[in-house]
C-alpha cells in the first residue's frame, strides 16, 4: 500500500477513484428513486459520441463527453415532458443513437478502436493532472448539490405531483438530475469506463437499501460503498494485475450480495423471534 | 376573507376527449365541501385542474384572489392525491415523506427549522402513526400508507386541503379520528375539499356537496338531500332543475 503511493500515476489514481466513487452514488440514489436506474447506461452511451467527436476535433474527449452527455440529459428529460414517448423507449433512443454516433464518428476519424477502448472500459492509471482537476471539479459540484438539494430532490423523486403542489419547480430539478447524472458520467468515465459507469451509480445503492430503512442512510451509505468499491477496485487491480474499472464494479457487487445475504439472515432471525414469542 | 377556491368554467380534454365541460366550483374559507360521483366522472381531473395539475383548455381557477398561474403562497395548499405510488425504488421513513410536506415552508438550500420537525411530529401523531415515525413506507400496510400521505398535507399546516379519496382503504376508526381532526381544522377556519365514494364518518361534517357527472355538475347543495348512507337519491327541491339520470338507483358512487 505504502509503495502503491510512491507512484504519481497511483496517486491520481486513487484521488480519481476517490470522487469518482462519492460522487457516482450521490446522483444514482435519486434515479433509482426514480426507477430511471437505467438512464445512467443510456448517457453513457451518448457520453461516448461526445469522446469521439473529441477525438475527431481535436479537443479534450471528457469536454467534448461532458457537453454532448448534458445535451443528451436535457433531451431526454424534455421528450419525457413535453413528447409522447414514455421514459423507457425515450431511453433506449439514446442508447442506440448514442453507440451508433459513438463509432461512426470515430470510424469518419480514422482513429483506432483503441483509443476508444481508453473510455469504454476506464484507463485509470493513465488519469493526466489536468484530468484530474476536472473529474475533481466536477465531482464537488455533483456531490454539492446532491446533498445541498437532497429535500427538493427527494420530494420530486418520491411524488412529482405532490412536489409541484407544493410549488418545487419540478421541471428544473427533474432536469437538474438528468445534467448532474450527465456530469458524473463525465467523472466516472476514465475510472470504470462509459460500459460500467452506470454500475457505480447503481450497485452501490441497491446494496445500500437492503440494510436501511431511510432515505438519508441509504444516500449516504451508498456513497460509502461506492468509495470503498472504487478504492478497493484501484488497489485490487494493480495487485492482481486487472483492469480497474470491471475490478470496481465486482467489488460493488460483492458488497451488494453480501448486503443482501445480512438482509435476509436478518429477516429470518426476526420472523423466528416473533414466532417463538407468540407460541 | 378571500374565496381559498373560485372555479369558473373549467374545462378539460384529456387525449382530445373532454372530460370537463364548463364547471364551476367554490370553497369559502371555512367550508368543507364534498365532491361526489361516479369512477370517470371526473372528480379528480376537476380537483388537480384547480391545483394546477391538468392543464385546462378553458375556464380560470383562483386560489385565495390569486389566478393560477401567479400562485405563490404554497404553504396554504395541502394536497393528498389519489392512490399515490407512495413507495419510490429507494426506502424513506415516515418522517422523511411527511417532511416533503413541509417543502413549502422551507428556503432554497434551508435546512429544516424547529417548527418543521414539531409540525411534522404533531402531524404523524394526528394519523395515529406515531409509534411508527422511523418506519419504511414500504413496510406498512395499504391504509397506513395512505394517512401517511394526510399527514404530508397536514403537516404544511395549509387553509386549503385538497383530498382526493383520502379514506379510501382506511379502517372505520382511522376515518372516525380522520373526521374528528378535520372537523377541528374546519372549526378553526381550515377549508377541505374532499373527494369520496362513501362519506362514513365524515358526513356530519360536510356543509355542501357537488356531485360530478360526465363532466358537469349534476348537483351542489346539502348533503342531507342525498338520502341514504351509501347509495344516493338526490332530493331536488330547490334551485337545481332535474333529477340528473343514472343517480338514482344503485350506488352510483360507491
Ligand atoms: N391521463 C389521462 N389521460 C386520458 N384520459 C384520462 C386521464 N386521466 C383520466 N382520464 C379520463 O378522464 C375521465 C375522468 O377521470 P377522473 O380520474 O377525473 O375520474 P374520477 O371521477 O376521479 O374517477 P374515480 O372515482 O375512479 O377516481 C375518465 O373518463 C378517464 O378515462
Ligand atoms: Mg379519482
Amino acid at each position: 500500500m505504502i509503495q502503491l503511493l510512491d507512484y504519481d500515476f497511483m496517486r491520481r489514481a486513487l484521488m480519481a477513484a476517490v470522487f469518482t466513487g462519492l460522487a457516482a452514488p450521490a446522483i444514482g440514489t435519486f434515479l433509482v428513486q426514480r426507477r430511471l436506474a437505467l438512464l445512467g447506461d443510456g448517457l453513457g452511451h451518448v457520453a461516448l459520441t461526445g469522446v469521439a467527436l473529441g477525438l475527431v476535433t481535436g479537443v479534450a474527449p471528457i469536454l467534448t463527453a461532458v457537453v454532448v452527455a448534458v445535451l443528451g440529459a436535457v433531451l431526454i428529460e424534455l421528450l419525457r415532458m413535453y413528447g409522447r414517448t414514455s421514459g423507457d423507449v425515450a431511453l433506449a433512443m439514446l442508447f442506440y443513437g448514442g453507440i451508433a454516433g459513438g463509432i461512426l464518428l470515430a470510424n469518419l476519424a480514422d482513429e483506432r478502436a483503441t483509443s476508444l477502448n481508453g473510455y469504454l472500459f476506464g484507463s485509470i492509471t493513465t488519469v493526466s493532472d489536468s484530468d484530474l482537476r476536472l473529474v475533481a471539479i466536477l465531482a464537488v459540484v455533483v456531490i454539492a448539490l446532491a446533498i445541498g438539494l437532497s429535500p427538493q430532490l427527494f420530494a420530486v423523486c418520491q411524488d412529482e405531483e405532490h412536489a409541484r403542489v407544493s410549488g418545487v419547480p419540478v421541471r428544473a430539478y427533474s432536469i437538474l438530475i438528468a445534467v448532474l447524472a450527465a456530469v458524473t458520467i463525465t467523472v466516472a468515465m476514465r475510472t470504470v469506463g462509459l460500459l460500467l459507469v452506470s454500475a457505480l451509480m447503481i450497485v452501490p445503492v441497491a446494496a445500500s437499501q437492503q440494510l436501511t430503512r431511510s432515505f438519508r442512510t441509504t444516500h449516504l451509505a451508498a456513497m460509502v460503498i461506492g468509495l470503498l468499491a472504487a478504492l478497493g477496485g484501484v488497489v485490487t487491480s494493480y495487485e492482481i494485475n486487472t483492469q480497474p474499472g470491471p475490478t470496481i464494479v465486482m467489488i460493488a457487487l460483492a458488497v451488494f450480495g453480501l448486503a443482501a445475504l445480512v438482509a435476509a439472515a436478518a429477516r429470518r432471525v426476526r420472523a423466528h423471534r416473533r414466532t417463538a414469542e407468540i407460541s | 376573507m378571500t374565496t381559498p377556491l373560485k372555479a369558473r368554467g373549467v374545462t378539460v380534454s384529456l387525449d382530445g376527449r373532454p372530460v370537463l365541460r364548463g364547471v364551476d366550483l367554490d370553497v369559502a374559507a371555512g367550508e368543507f365541501v364534498a365532491l361526489l360521483g361516479a369512477n370517470g366522472s371526473g372528480k379528480s381531473t376537476l380537483v388537480r385542474a384547480a391545483i394546477g395539475l391538468v392543464p385546462m383548455s378553458a375556464g380560470s381557477v383562483e386560489l385565495f384572489g390569486t389566478p393560477l398561474a401567479h400562485f405563490k403562497d404554497r404553504t396554504r395548499l395541502g394536497y393528498v392525491p389519489q392512490r399515490s405510488r407512495a413507495v419510490a425504488g429507494v426506502p424513506a421513513t415516515v418522517q422523511e415523506v411527511v417532511m416533503s410536506g413541509r417543502l413549502s415552508h422551507r428556503r432554497f438550500f434551508g435546512r429544516r427549522s424547529r417548527a418543521d420537525t414539531v409540525a411534522v411530529a404533531a402531524a404523524i401523531e394526528r394519523v395515529g402513526l406515531a409509534g411508527r415515525t422511523r418506519s419504511s413506507l414500504s413496510d406498512l400496510s395499504g391504509g397506513q400508507q395512505q394517512r401517511v400521505l394526510i399527514a404530508r398535507a397536514l403537516a404544511s399546516e395549509a387553509e386549503l386541503l385538497v383530498m382526493d379519496e383520502p379514506t379510501a382503504g382506511v379502517d372505520h376508526d382511522n376515518q372516525e379520528s380522520l373526521a374528528e381532526l378535520l372537523g377541528g381544522l374546519v372549526h378553526d377556519g381550515a377549508s377541505v375539499l374532499l373527494v369520496a365514494h362513501e362519506l362514513g364518518p365524515l358526513r356530519p361534517l360536510i356543509d355542501r356537496a357537488v356531485v360530478v357527472r360526465d363532466g358537469s355538475i349534476a348537483y351542489h347543495g346539502p348533503v342531507d338531500d342525498l338520502i341514504g348512507e351509501d347509495h344516493a337519491h338526490v332530493h331536488t327541491h330547490d334551485a337545481i332543475p332535474s333529477l340528473p339520470v343514472g343517480l338514482t338507483g344503485e350506488g352510483v358512487w360507491r
